[in-house]
């Protein structure tokens, strides 16, 4: 069996190239030449700032974005340019986490529907009992009471959403999950809570993880490996420790000098980096 | 005290949108003139509705129940909605949160700054356009001419808040509040953005009080902070002292929430349920 | 550790109360919708709450005035027309016809109109493209004279009046649900369909259509509105229901020619009509309001 999982060659991604009825907008590239490559179980992290192409690049992997140039195999398979209906039975195997948990939460649907439905859909569960009972334990791991089944998204807090977010991922029992700017915005305790719940279900779980963030310092936090992008395009990659440690690229200098730490550090605001 | 520019006593209010909840708790705090002292806490903490109380912009749905704001020996809250127009923008200045937000769409950056000023110094047409050319370069852009005949969407992020930096310090005021001017910027403009407006306020010799939810930018910029919780002031103190040496446990376990692009292990360890429970105790909130 | 679901303290973030509540603290809703349920209640119960005979001639009792004023006979409240008929029962028996077409109508326009709309918007492509050019020549027909041209084609009644309503105005329906859908279309719950692997029609009936609900609701409780005055005007130029049926369209053909020796043949079903087009458009816009701030944040 393979070590990689999901393995992207040369992918291109283009927005507005069909020319419109009156006379089209110019294409304008987001992703050029990006190499990605995901292990079973291997933890990614995929930084860059607004502009960069990240998020772009995240949907690319999943399909929900079409690649103009390039190839993407999961588990040994092509499936860059394969139809949505061969694609849908993948679709189970490899599972997203928003940003906003309350746009990702249908705001009609009670958290039971939301969190029971993929599981009928794809079959993992025979009825509607053996889906509650499913749901329920994965309720307890991520420490929400069951009685958040019959809310609905509005009425749970941020980090409780975020939560429900995270439980429906994991409920399909996916191979491969993509974490896209999930603790931007949260407190720095909730966001500690979420951080360590992902690590600890990766674990768990044998999870491949691909983590989206502008911030390095939360990818250091959950991160084997980690890929910087730049205007669409890798300017540096590799392990945590050594890319942190020694960045090669003067953009990952310029990231990483720009973070405030919360110590005393007289020269940091003159301190220069150019990128 | 000559140098003492705010001092907050006692503040306390209420919200009446959720049946009277405490929102400020006994709030005391103070600041000396060329002071920056950085406001903190999570959301919800309380640091934004000081900052507006202070502003004089709190909304309808919060009540001052308590305590007064004293602004070189002047109490805010006392204070006719005239004469607080008059020290708003010209002793007291703000820079806000969300650049998009804060300028006018319709109009061009040059006619919106020569408004103020014009409006706050009372100059001419041709005086406001050339002072405001001269704030424009103060902020370090390299283009004032092209940035004075935009509109405020054909500017980058960070170049609007260069912008409303340059709106805030054009009327020398003596305390600008900046309302988390960063949290909508790339790492790097921030950092581009915080050395503006320290260098800023050491020129205009300001009073700033920076609210942020960010430890990192505190320990940066700040000469002193004050740590809110459910809108009570935690700790209060030197910078310095308060992130090497902090003397409650909640502002411990804030600090080593915090994760860290230089520490592997930081960053994963949320704060303690009993700490919260401790501090709700502490407060007197169920 | 399991969290509380209820958070006190300034760490909570605001919930809005349930939207029955929502719905029944909303003026508009409770006005507009208390008239419509009124009038509705008395197009049932009309034949058991008219005091007479709505087309019971009786030309001794011709143009009688009001109960308040002078010459005034006892049991015809509203007065009676120069037939003799009363007033007040034909208002009560008209509101039968005024509903009832209101009903059926937004209704059917409604579902034409949603389900091209739904469509149109979520499958894009060619065909949004063919459903909006269809919508945009439609929409160029000029509503009366096409109405005219239906009720000469399919002679008046209540049928005909149905069916110019639902043919011209499903338009509206389709224009808007497509642009609601376009909305919805956009947000980060749908692509976590899409991530799920829900198949696309399951994703637009179980995931976009209930959102869409809410604005469907207020839009068919305005077209209601809209096809009263539509039903008032039709039976104006006498292409509704036959003379016969007391309608109030009818009355106030009749009261024009009559306002000037008896001015409440006008003024009563004008009143009328005006008061239930102003209940709908206030429901139509009072539950609007009501699902927004559930919804929006």
């Amino acid at each position: 069996m393979d070590r990689n999982l999901l393995v992207a060659t040369g992918i291109e991604v283009t927005y507005g190239k069909r020319a419109g009825l009156f006379g089209g907008h110019t294409p304008t590239p987001v992703l050029h030449g990006v190499d990605i490559r995901i292990g079973r179980g291997q933890t990614i992290g995929i930084v860059g700032e607004s502009g960069s192409g990240k998020t772009t690049l995240g949907r690319a992997l999943l399909r929900l974005v079409d690649v103009s140039a390039g190839n993407i195999t999961f588990d040994g398979e092509d499936i860059t340019h394969i139809p949505e209906n061969e694609m849908r039975p993948l679709r189970r195997r490899m599972q997203m986490i928003f940003q906003d948990p309350m746009a990702s939460l249908n705001p009609r649907h009670t958290i039971r529907r939301i969190l029971t439905g993929p599981l009928l859909l794809h079959g993992i569960a025979g009825d509607t009992a053996e889906a509650l009972a499913r749901v329920k334990a994965v309720l307890d791991r991520v420490s929400l009471p069951t009685a958040c089944l019959d809310r609905y998204p509005h009425e749970l807090s941020g980090g409780q959403r975020q939560r429900i977010g995270i439980a429906r991922a994991v409920l399909m029992e996916p191979d491969f999950v993509l974490a896209d700017e999930i603790v931007s915005g949260l407190d720095v305790s909730t966001q500690a809570q979420a951080l360590k719940l992902l690590k600890e279900l990766s674990r768990e779980l044998g999870l491949a993880m691909a983590f989206i963030s502008h911030d390095l310092s939360v990818i250091r936090a959950i991160c084997d490996h980690v890929y910087v992008l730049q205007l669409g395009r890798i300017v540096e990659q590799g392990p945590c420790e050594q890319v942190f440690a020694a960045p090669s690229a003067a953009y990952t200098r310029a990231l990483l000098d720009a973070i405030p730490l919360p110590e005393y550090d007289p020269g940091w605001l003159e301190r220069k980096t150019e990128a | 005290m000559t140098d003492m520019l705010l001092n907050v006593t006692g503040l306390s209010a209420v919200s009446d949108r959720e049946g009277g909840l405490p929102v400020l708790r006994d709030v005391s705090l103070s600041l000396k003139k060329g002071e920056v002292r950085g406001l903190v806490g999570e959301s919800g903490a309380g640091k934004s509705t000081i900052a507006k109380a202070i502003l004089g912009i709190l909304p309808r749905t919060v009540r001052v129940t308590g305590g007064w704001i004293n602004f070189k020996n002047r109490d805010l809250l006392a204070m006719k909605p005239q004469e607080l127009r008059s020290i708003m923008g010209s002793e007291i200045a703000l820079i806000p949160q969300d650049p998009q937000t804060a300028l006018n769409p319709g109009r061009r950056i040059g006619a919106q700054l020569a408004d103020g000023l014009r409006l706050k110094r009372g100059l001419s047409a041709r005086a406001a356009e050339a002072r405001a050319l001269q704030l424009l370069a103060d902020v370090q852009i390299r283009d004032p001419d092209r940035v004075m005949a935009s509109f405020p969407h054909q500017l980058s992020g960070g170049m609007r808040q260069r912008v409303l930096i340059a709106a805030a310090f054009a009327v020398d005021p003596e305390l600008v509040v900046a309302d988390e001017p960063t949290t909508a910027l790339d790492v790097t403009v921030q950092k581009e953005i915080l050395r503006l407006i320290r260098r800023m306020q050491e020129a205009h010799g300001t009073g700033v009080l920076f609210v942020t939810h960010d430890l990192g930018i505190v320990a940066q910029i700040c000469d002193s902070v004050t740590l809110l919780y459910a809108g009570k002031v935690i700790e209060e103190g030197p910078v310095r002292s308060v992130l090497e040496n902090p003397q409650h446990a909640y502002t411990r376990a804030l600090i080593a929430a915090g994760p860290r692009y230089d520490r592997p292990d930081a960053g994963l360890e949320p704060v303690p349920e009993e700490i919260f429970h401790a501090l709700r105790q502490e407060i007197g909130i169920r | 550790m399991a969290e509380p679901i209820t958070i006190t303290g300034p760490a909570a973030q605001f919930r809005p109360p349930s939207r029955f509540k929502t719905l029944l603290t909303e003026p508009k809703v409770l006005f507009g919708g208390g008239f419509i349920l009124l009038l509705l209640v008395i197009a049932i119960l009309a034949p058991l709450i008219a005091p007479k005979n709505p087309l019971e001639q009786d030309l001794m009792l011709g143009s009688l005035p009001p109960a308040w004023l002078d010459g005034a006979e006892p049991g015809y409240y509203l007065g009676t027309d120069d037939l003799g008929r009363d007033v007040l029962s034909r208002l009560l028996y008209g509101s039968r016809i005024a509903l009832f077409v209101a009903v059926v109508s937004a209704s059917l326009a409604a579902l034409i109109g949603t389900v091209l709309g739904l469509l149109a918007g979520w499958y894009g492509g060619w065909t949004d493209r063919i459903i909006s050019r269809i919508v945009d020549i439609w929409m160029a027909f000029p509503p009366v004279l096409l109405s005219i041209l239906l009720v000469a084609v399919f002679g008046s009644g209540v049928h005909s009046v149905i069916a110019a309503i639902v043919i011209i105005d499903w338009t509206r329906f389709c224009r808007v649900i497509r642009a609601e859908t376009l909305a919805q279309a956009q947000l980060d719950y749908i692509t976590a369909a899409r991530t799920v692997g829900f198949p696309r029609m399951k994703i637009l009936t179980r995931e976009i259509f209930p959102n869409i609900v809410p604005v469907l609701i207020a839009l068919v409780s305005l077209e209601m509105g809209i096809a009263v005055v539509v039903e008032a005007i039709l039976s104006f130029v006498g292409l509704s229901v036959s003379s016969d049926t007391p309608t109030w369209g009818g009355m106030i053909a009749q009261g024009r020619q009559l306002i000037h020796h008896a001015w409440w043949l006008l003024v009563a079903p004008l009143a009328v009509l005006f008061a239930t087009v102003l209940a709908f458009n206030q429901l139509g816009g009072g539950l609007r309001r009501a699902f927004d701030p559930v919804m929006r944040r």
